[in-house]
């Protein structure tokens, strides 16, 4: 089962390879990794998107926090939560298809970012299928480059992650 | 006060408490080195390899419970020292590692003698640190033991440019009383709920077992367990880390469990109906195969570290906690529940583990007329009156320590049990006669083994640390020779060497005492010779029945009720005469 692990860890060098050392070295997967600071500069906040059985996780979580700088974690998977990733593809254009391309970016609520003569690069933002469903409506030959952050996500309600 | 980074190291050291480092210097560690010098609190022990002060700085935290602390230059010293963290880190051994790191401004570029230490070591520390600022070392000296040292212990890495140890550039100083750690919490007591139902379950159990290991030994605990056993009468096994934590000549102890275990100390975990399993971490040497294991039994499990339960095997009530305070309120409810432990069923129990432990499976043939390496771990439990420190290498002569030499109690027995480290014996054995001068401290070795870190006989003579080392030389890397012989159709590939050192020479080249014997009726007086030279190190270099293999054994694959017993007792052969 897919679990999207959300983890308040020291914003300190070699943290993220801590983080990142335990899955290569105990054999977990690491699907996307999502990292930048909090609004306290002395935390980073990972959202890390992993899968695997019950035991699984709960060892991959158990070992997370073992680890020193790891202040704190939660699965945002066991609960309600909200996801979203960014997404920017970067499309070849023609006369006749810039205008289908700019009404499927409005379809899937995209903005266009940058326009050339001959491309467009689109932002889409929302939960990540919607962005595997915006990349399979594209003709595969005109897409230049695709870059997604990897999911990140946030508890509903009032309940959050923090010290 | 104002220090250089060098001072500042030291008097850390010295503020807190520190006794002994293990050391070797080099060009990142030289200001350091030269801080040392002008001090004689903490007193400096010179290796000859970087790998021995770790195992010796092991073995010194191993006997005392004490941390070790090791120091080494940057490059080829971080990580000719790297075997002996992953040791401790293995065995949970509180441990400081102070590197060397070339100076700030150059770390990245390649520079001499530069490797990312923080980086090779993280897989097998428990933190480490890089750092960067002449006024952070004490404070990171100070997080490094306290970190170390809580919790569930182990190797912490400390990795100082040379730069910030500058002579020149002088700082204020001041040790931090204590330390607290916003992410570092570890957990002391156990959940009050989770310990009434795990009371409840043991004392409705008809076929209960205790099974403890290391961590009742790093957690103190072994008064508490000796008590809660004797309270409950139940039989208790331990593991390989926790031999001593319960003493092993009363008859409440069923040996110890796992492969190379007793017969009766498996069958009773395999029948069993309840099991507590107390500071061990259900390890594959211990449980064999896993589908096989345990199938009648309810699990209780008390560890410090939430990681170590139901990471292999399903537990049904876990306690995270320290094991002393868990056991002390153990033993309350036990004491006041009205419920007792059932002893019909209890008498019943005893009676089917007595009779398994008629089968006698440690036997062997007492007849021969080669040296027996089980005869000599004899012996050597008694002219030593079981109340050495034995440090071991791995592999045969590990085992067969372990099965005869009956550790009473705990710390005495000290060995790499996790990592397998060949080589920890000699070091180790040094790191714990530093520790305890008067103590006897035997090294039980193989001719494979000892020829790992050799070099450090050259530190037992300059520190005068008279060991004794018990070399059973059978000519092979037994364990696997044996393994070959079990399971590759004897084909012995590179299980054996052609050309082993004169080891009595080679002994005495250091300055030591070396003897050689070769028939069984030499031991005892030789053992007793070696003993009665309080002031030596003596090499007893044993030539044992090189076909001999430890018994029983729990083969690959197999579950603990299918156990590979000597074949017929006392008739082993005795082939190839020494």
């Amino acid at each position: 089962m897919r679990h999207i692990i959300s983890i308040l860890i020291e914003n300190e060098s070699g943290a993220l390879s801590r983080v990142a050392g335990l899955f290569s070295a105990r054999g977990y997967n690491i699907e996307s990794l999502a990292v930048a600071v909090t609004e306290d500069p002395s935390l980073s906040r990972i959202t890390l998107v992993t899968r695997g059985n019950e035991d699984i996780i709960e060892q991959i979580t158990k070992q997370l926090n073992k680890l020193i700088d790891v202040v704190k974690l939660i699965d945002l998977a066991e609960s309600d939560h909200i996801e979203r990733e960014l997404m920017m593809v970067k499309i070849k254009t023609s006369e006749h298809t810039r205008a289908e391309i700019r009404s499927l970016a409005d379809i899937f609520r995209g903005k266009i970012l940058d326009v050339t003569p001959t491309s467009y690069v689109v932002e889409i933002t929302g939960p990540s299928e919607k962005l595997d469903a915006f990349v399979a409506a594209i003709e595969p030959e005109t897409i230049v480059e695709v870059v997604r952050s990897g999911p990140t996500g946030i508890s509903r309600g009032e309940k959050g992650l923090h010290l | 006060m104002e220090l250089s980074g060098g001072q500042i190291l030291v008097q850390s050291l010295k503020d807190e408490g520190v006794e002994y480092i293990f050391g070797y210097p080099g060009g990142a560690v030289l200001h350091l080195y030269d801080a040392i010098f002008q001090q004689d609190d903490v007193k400096h022990i010179l290796v000859r390899h970087e790998q021995g002060a770790t195992h010796a700085a092991d073995g010194y935290a191993r006997a005392t419970g004490r941390p070790g602390v090791v120091l080494v230059t940057s490059g080829p010293g971080a990580t000719n020292a790297i075997t002996g963290i992953a040791t401790a880190y293995m065995d949970s051994i509180p441990m400081v590692v102070i590197s060397g790191q070339v100076s700030l401004p150059v770390i990245g570029s390649d520079a001499f003698q530069e490797v990312d230490m923080v980086g090779i070591s993280r897989p097998c520390v428990k933190h480490n640190f890089l750092v960067k600022d002449v006024t952070k070392i004490a404070e990171t000296i100070k997080k490094a033991f306290y970190i170390a040292t809580t919790g569930r212990p182990g190797p912490v890495v400390v990795d100082i440019p040379k730069d910030i140890t500058d002579p020149k550039i002088k700082v204020p100083y001041k040790y931090p009383k204590k330390v607290s750690i916003r992410s570092y919490n570890p957990a002391v007591s156990g959940h009050k709920g989770q310990i009434k139902k795990a009371v409840e379950l043991l004392l409705a159990a008809q076929k209960p077992v205790i099974y403890s290991g290391g961590g009742v030994v790093l957690g103190e605990a072994s008064a508490e367990l000796t008590e809660f056993c004797r309270l409950l009468g139940y039989p208790v096994t331990n593991t390989l880390m926790g031999l001593g934590a319960y003493p092993s000549t009363d008859k409440q102890f069923i040996g110890m469990l796992g492969m190379h275990g007793t017969y009766e100390a498996n069958m009773t975990m395999h029948d069993s109906d309840v099991i507590i399993a107390i500071g061990a971490r259900f390890d594959d040497r211990v449980t064999g195969k896993l589908d096989l294991f345990c199938p009648y039994a309810k699990i209780i499990h008390i560890d410090i570290d939430p990681a170590s339960i139901s990471k292999t095997v399903k537990v049904d009530i876990p306690i995270v906690g320290e094991v002393k305070p868990v056991l002390e309120q153990m033993m309350e409810l036990i004491k006041d529940s009205k419920h007792k432990p059932d002893k019909t069923a209890l008498e019943a129990w005893w009676q089917q583990i007595d009779q398994w432990r008629s089968l006698q499976c440690l036997e062997y043939d007492r007849d021969s007329l080669l040296i027996k390496p089980q005869y000599v771990i004899e012996q050597l439990y008694e002219v030593t009156k079981g109340d050495a420190y034995i440090t071991s290498d791995v592999g045969q002569h590990q085992m067969w320590a372990a099965q005869y030499y009956r550790f009473d109690k705990p710390r005495r027995w000290i060995n790499s049990g996790g990592l397998g480290t060949m080589g920890f014996g000699l070091p180790a054995a040094i790191g714990v006669k530093l520790a305890f001068p008067d103590a006897e401290v035997a090294c039980v070795t193989g001719e494979a083994s000892i020829q790992m870190c050799i070099q450090e006989l050259s530190t037992a003579l300059q520190y005068k640390t008279p060991i004794k080392i018990i070399n059973l030389n059978n000519r092979y890397m037994g364990m696997v020779r044996q393994w070959q012989e079990f399971s590759y159709e004897s084909r012995y590939s590179h299980s054996y060497m052609d050309t082993i050192p004169e080891f009595v020479q080679l002994a005495e080249a250091y300055g030591h005492v070396g003897m050689r014997i070769d028939k069984p009726e030499e031991v005892r007086p030789a053992l007793e010779k070696a003993f009665a030279m309080k002031d030596r190190t003596v090499f007893l270099d044993i030539i044992t029945d090189r076909t001999e293999n430890v018994y029983p054994m729990i083969e690959a694959g197999k579950g603990h009720h299918d156990m590979k017993l000597r074949v017929a007792l006392g008739t082993s052969i005795d082939r190839e005469l020494a």
